[in-house]
């Protein structure tokens, strides 16, 4: 069995007095592609952003590739790091956001190069051509010089994808990629990430997509409260549901 | 079912019909009374000797005149360019995660926009009476030199150190009103991409912030070029000081106030356009489509009139 590529164990996390992840484990091989599905408010998307440290953990630890987000061990000490060496940990981790998150100000191909340029310090011509290469992937190469807010929403989180994958990233992280689009725009953003999966790329998905779920997960992880109720192969989880609430929430989306 | 009588096949085709345009009467009352209302009030500045256009014209381009625009556009400069650059300093302080170096920003903001900017100045130029010497050295500790303040701070200095300080406590506010105005969802990306914090405010947020900089600043700007003139407490040769000086010695007094309200009208002028040279620069990326520019609008036009004029020349009259 190899090592986990992420690595999420025990992991608590309170905004004041509201409990919002109360122990959760997660284990993502390389290259597997892992959907998490709950209803709302449980606690998806902040475990989401609790892997590349977006929000900071009340206890447990998180580590992609063996190597401890926001923390540096020694020993059996955990120094928490300063915020310079987190934003280079971030490298590592792609995130889409659901709202795009474009910088508005720059042009599709400027979004896509600033990240390597100004957080890796590559050279400029290898990462345009990169850049142009990822467009292409992602079926925007003629937008290149346009500004997000001439695009559709589809086609922005195409931009968006681009734009984490441009980092070559070991796990690329999406937080509800089509929630924001319209209904005709989401099967294009599916498209491209369907084809990311089947490139061997490490995602870990937060959806209420169960169809993409069921084409493309390797994992299915059902999440209520903040805990993981169920977790397994889609034939199991969405197909079989052991646990009753499970099963309720599937009803209510299927 | 058969689809209804009134959707049959139109008689006509588009091309038949003619639009008549809605007219507007009111409108053109409306245009011919405030048209009217105008030629009074030029009517009533050119023809009255009592504001002896004649010396205006005389004055205009004085060398002394001249002098204290370039003054006062020098004071503006200096007072805007320190302000800002402080100001982004103390906006940039007061939105870090730094308790105390929030409340300092909190605290100058506080202290300056009290006071009124004219006691400010007259502080300002009384420092040396304040403190006689400047000392450079460890701090509570031995000097390495001192100057003698009135050396170090001499009236213009004063007054450009006293204009830039109070503008730094405006321009704080509106620097913070711009980075507040940026959606967080764009740190949050830069975060997530593992931008630097430095170009995350370079690049990212300040540009976005800028949008909402720029109108306010411009404001500030315009706001002084004409409070420049309060510096005349000190004895300054800017523009309102020296119109002053030469209404005293000649006696036509309203000529020498129009020929400051003239310049500082020319100066606003300027800066109002290049504002919003600025704003579109700004605005990249914002709209769709830039609108065009009242220089292109205009040339526009005129290439269409000059379209329609060579059109109707060689269509020799054809056209309705």
């Amino acid at each position: 069995m190899s090592a986990p590529m992420v690595d999420v164990r025990g992991v608590h996390k309170s905004y004041g007095p509201l409990k919002v992840l109360r122990g959760v484990d997660l284990q993502v091989r390389p290259g597997e592609v892992t959907v998490i599905i709950g209803p709302s408010g449980s606690g998806k998307s902040t475990l989401l952003r609790t892997i590349n440290h977006l929000e900071k953990i009340d206890r447990g630890y998180v580590t992609v590739d063996g190597e401890f987000i926001g923390y540096r061990r020694s020993g059996n000490r955990l120094y928490e790091l300063r915020e310079r060496d987190i934003l280079r940990q971030r490298v590592n981790i792609g995130f889409v956001f659901q709202h795009f998150n474009l910088f508005p100000h720059l042009t599709v191909r400027q979004n896509v190069t600033e990240a390597p340029l100004s957080a890796q310090g590559r050279p400029r011509d290898q990462v345009e051509a990169l850049a142009d290469e990822l467009l292409e992937q992602v079926g925007l190469a003629d937008k290149a010089d346009a500004y997000p807010r001439q695009l559709s929403g589809g086609q922005q989180q195409r931009v968006a994808i681009a734009r984490a994958l441009a980092l070559r990233p070991k796990v690329v992280l999406f937080d509800e990629p089509t929630s924001a689009l319209d209904p005709e725009l989401v099967g294009e953003v599916l498209e491209v990430m369907k084809a990311l999966a089947r490139s061997g790329t490490t995602m870990i998905v937060v959806t209420h997509e169960i169809g993409f779920a069921r084409e493309v997960a390797d994992t299915v992880v059902f999440m209520d409260a903040g805990r993981i109720i169920e977790h397994g192969p889609p034939s199991e989880v969405l197909d079989n549901p052991r646990h009753e609430r499970t099963r309720a929430f599937l009803g209510k989306v299927l | 079912m058969t689809a209804p009588a009134a959707i049959e096949a139109p008689a006509e085709s588009a091309g038949s019909l003619t639009v008549v345009k809605a007219r507007h009467p009111g409108r053109w009352i409306a245009g011919a009374v405030v048209l009217v209302l105008l030629a009074m009030a030029v009517n009533a500045l050119i023809t009255n000797p009592a504001w002896d256009w004649p010396v205006v014209g005389a004055y205009l381009f004085h060398p002394s005149v001249v002098q204290a625009v370039l003054f006062t556009v020098e004071l503006t400069a200096l007072g805007i360019g320190l302000g800002f650059l402080l100001g982004t300093v103390l906006a940039l302080m007061r939105l870090s995660r730094v308790p105390l170096l929030a409340s300092v920003a909190w605290g100058y903001v506080w202290l300056f926009r009290s006071v009124p900017l004219i006691l400010q100045l007259l502080f300002w130029y009384n420092l040396a009476a304040l403190y006689k010497y400047i000392s450079f050295g460890v701090p509570f500790g031995p000097a390495f030199f001192s100057v003698e303040s009135m050396d170090l701070i001499g009236p213009v200095t004063a007054a450009a150190l006293g204009l830039a300080l109070h503008q730094a406590a405006y321009a704080a506010e509106i620097v913070r009103g711009g980075f507040l105005s940026v959606d967080p969802g764009q740190m949050e990306a830069a975060a997530a991409l593992g931008i630097p914090r430095a170009r995350q405010i370079f690049r990212i947020q300040l540009p976005q912030a800028m949008r909402t900089i720029v109108p306010a600043a411009g404001n500030e700007i315009i706001g002084l070029v004409k409070g420049t003139s309060v510096v005349y407490v000190m004895a300054l040769p800017e523009l309102f000081y020296q119109v002053q000086v030469i209404y005293n010695r000649n006696g036509r007094v309203i000529a020498m106030l129009l020929v400051a309200a003239i310049w500082y009208l020319l100066l606003t002028t300027v800066l109002s356009v290049a504002q919003y040279y600025v704003e579109r620069r700004f605005g990249r990326g914002q709209a769709r489509a830039l609108p065009p520019t009242p220089v292109q609008r205009l040339r526009r036009v005129l290439a269409a009139r000059l379209a329609a004029r060579r059109r109707a020349a060689e269509g020799g009259g054809e056209a309705r």
